[in-house]
């Protein structure tokens, strides 16, 4: 048994900004758990930019964001293992993994911080009809065959959602020389940001086709085309609209899935929205002393949120392992209405004396509305919004002051509004 | 003559009604901001874009490190630039930064790297 302050249990944006918070605080033995080679999780494989605009104020690259990360954690003496895939979390806080050169270890630590990010819903997740044809992937996965491997996956492609990841993946397949004939959207609009159709479908005439998906795929050892058809307003395609499609490549952005395995297993309670842990406003789930962050605990669009959020955490962790974080807590629940369909927190303690921020994002896309808030019965803002979209995630502060007006059987809701 | 297009500087996305003539442009309409309005002018006079791609990497600790425009550069040189970025070879270590090619197509452009390759 290794004993430590403080496991984080993953290296991209969320496990370093998390762990680097908790040294700031005065954490002292921290390890950082990382199953793949290096620091720097997905970022290592999003070479465009766009990240960074709000927590450095300057666009960088994937690779460049995390390297400003990676720099600041060899500077601590926060100890990193590579190539270590943790097997297990238990309640009392014992993580269990392995990797080739310490084999199975055990470590004890006095808070744990969940920051394994997210995957990507695979084809077997969908309903598409055909054989397990080579050429169909998720755009992820085609994304570190380019990006990171140097190899170009096919030569025409079709891409089954709008996601930002199929949106930029389309953009750089083209670049590289493929031809991307067309992405389909089952939905009625796009998942993904404006400015990515804009520079990665519109700059190359590729088309965008809305309330469309994939049916079919053909070929039997690579794939050889697929058949694409529109969908009603039920997502059902309409029997006379199918169309084929020659492509040897099928990509896939429909939606990431927080990877919870560890979570579950340490039988801590999820958000049935989120799919990621219940957390009060420090992001600490119910379980003492596990705390989650980054895309674990819900999707996130910009890794500067995913930052901003895994320093919460990582500040949560240090107050507990210092025993800072002993004053009454009176927790009450926030609440999604009307139009918004989750919020994390879902939980806040209504004496911690500080701003809160709640994050959250709403289920379609809304124009000239009003967000309102509601604490206690009472409306505390409610703020006009020119577009909202469930591409984009939102957030309102919650005034402390606001906070300790509340009673413990009141409640916080956020609701858009005409 | 008039053009519409959504603008990129935010994630917004302001639909922005852009009127001109020849290189010449009228009014811009529909931005919510100062960056909107630069936005729609660039795009009508001169579209600019920055480009981000790979080059082959000897002896890397990945076959490929990955590279961008150290600036915009225009719409039009897009492909041309990915052309020179594809002949490039270097062999590792590569520093964030280093400059893979100066002035890439005469557009006053470098090609820098965007990660390290500490070499295997």
């Amino acid at each position: 048994m290794i004993n430590y302050d403080l496991a984080v249990i993953g290296g991209g944006p969320a496990g370093m900004a998390a762990a680097l918070k908790a040294k700031e605080c005065g954490v002292e033995k921290i390890v950082i758990l990382e199953r793949a080679e290096t620091l720097g999780g997905i970022l290592e494989q999003c070479i465009h930019t766009g990240f960074g605009l709000h927590y450095f104020g300057e666009e960088l690259s994937g690779p460049e964001y995390a390297a400003k990360f990676i720099d600041l954690v060899k500077e601590t003496d926060i100890d990193v293992k590579v190539n270590t895939m943790v097997l297990s979390v238990s309640e009392d806080k014992t993580v269990t993994a392995v990797n080739t050169s310490d084999g199975l270890i055990k470590i004890q630590a006095k808070a744990v911080i969940l920051a394994m990010g997210c995957r990507e819903r695979p084809r077997g997740a969908l309903q598409i009809a055909g054989t397990r044809a080579s050429g169909i992937m998720t755009a992820g996965t085609a994304q570190k065959y380019v990006n990171i491997d140097g190899y170009m996956p096919g030569k025409k492609v079709v891409i089954l959602g709008s996601g930002d990841i199929g949106l930029i993946m389309a953009r750089r397949m083209t670049l590289e020389g493929a031809e991307v004939k067309v992405v389909c959207e089952l939905m009625p609009f796009s998942g993904g940001l404006t400015r990515n159709i804009v520079q990665c479908l519109n700059d190359f005439n590729i088309p965008l086709r809305l309330s469309t998906t994939v049916i079919e795929t053909h070929g039997k050892e690579r794939l050889e085309g697929v058949t694409i058809a529109q969908v009603d307003d039920k997502l059902c395609p309409i029997p006379g609209t199918e169309e084929y499609i020659e492509c040897d490549t099928l990509m896939l952005s429909v939606g990431l899935i927080p990877e919870n395995e560890l979570t579950k297993q340490a039988g801590i309670s999820l958000d049935r929205i989120t799919n990621g842990a219940i957390v009060n406003e420090m992001r600490e789930t119910d379980c003492d002393g596990i705390f989650a962050c980054g895309n674990v605990l819900q999707v996130h669009d910009l890794v500067d949120y995913v930052t901003l959020e895994s320093q919460i955490a990582g500040e949560g962790a240090a107050r507990y392992i210092l025993g800072k974080d002993s004053g009454e807590k009176v927790y009450i629940k926030t609440v999604p209405e009307n139009g918004v369909r989750y919020i994390v927190p879902q939980k806040v303690n209504i004496k911690s004396k500080e701003d809160i921020k709640l994050y959250f994002r709403v289920g379609a896309i809304y124009k000239n509305k009003k967000l309102t808030v509601e604490a206690g019965g009472k409306v505390i803002s409610s703020k006009k919004k020119v577009k909202l979209a469930p591409g984009e995630m939102e957030n309102v502060v919650i005034p402390s002051d606001v906070l300790a007006s509340l009673g413990g059987t009141d409640t916080i809701k956020v609701r858009v509004e005409d | 003559m008039k053009k519409d297009m959504n603008c990129v500087a935010c994630p917004l996305g302001c639909l922005i009604t852009v009127e001109y003539e020849g290189s010449e442009v009228i009014s811009v309409k529909g931005n919510t901001c100062k960056r909107g309005d630069a936005y729609a002018r660039t795009e009508i006079t001169n579209p600019v874009r920055s480009i981000h791609s790979t080059v082959k990497v000897n002896g890397g600790e990945h076959p490929v490190v990955p590279c961008k425009t150290s600036g915009p550069i225009p719409k039009s040189a897009i492909f041309d630039v990915m052309k020179e970025i594809n002949k490039v070879t270097v062999d590792a270590p590569v520093k964030i930064g280093q400059v893979f090619i100066k002035n890439v197509c005469n557009t006053g452009v470098d090609i820098v790297a965007t990660n390290n390759d500490n070499g295997k």
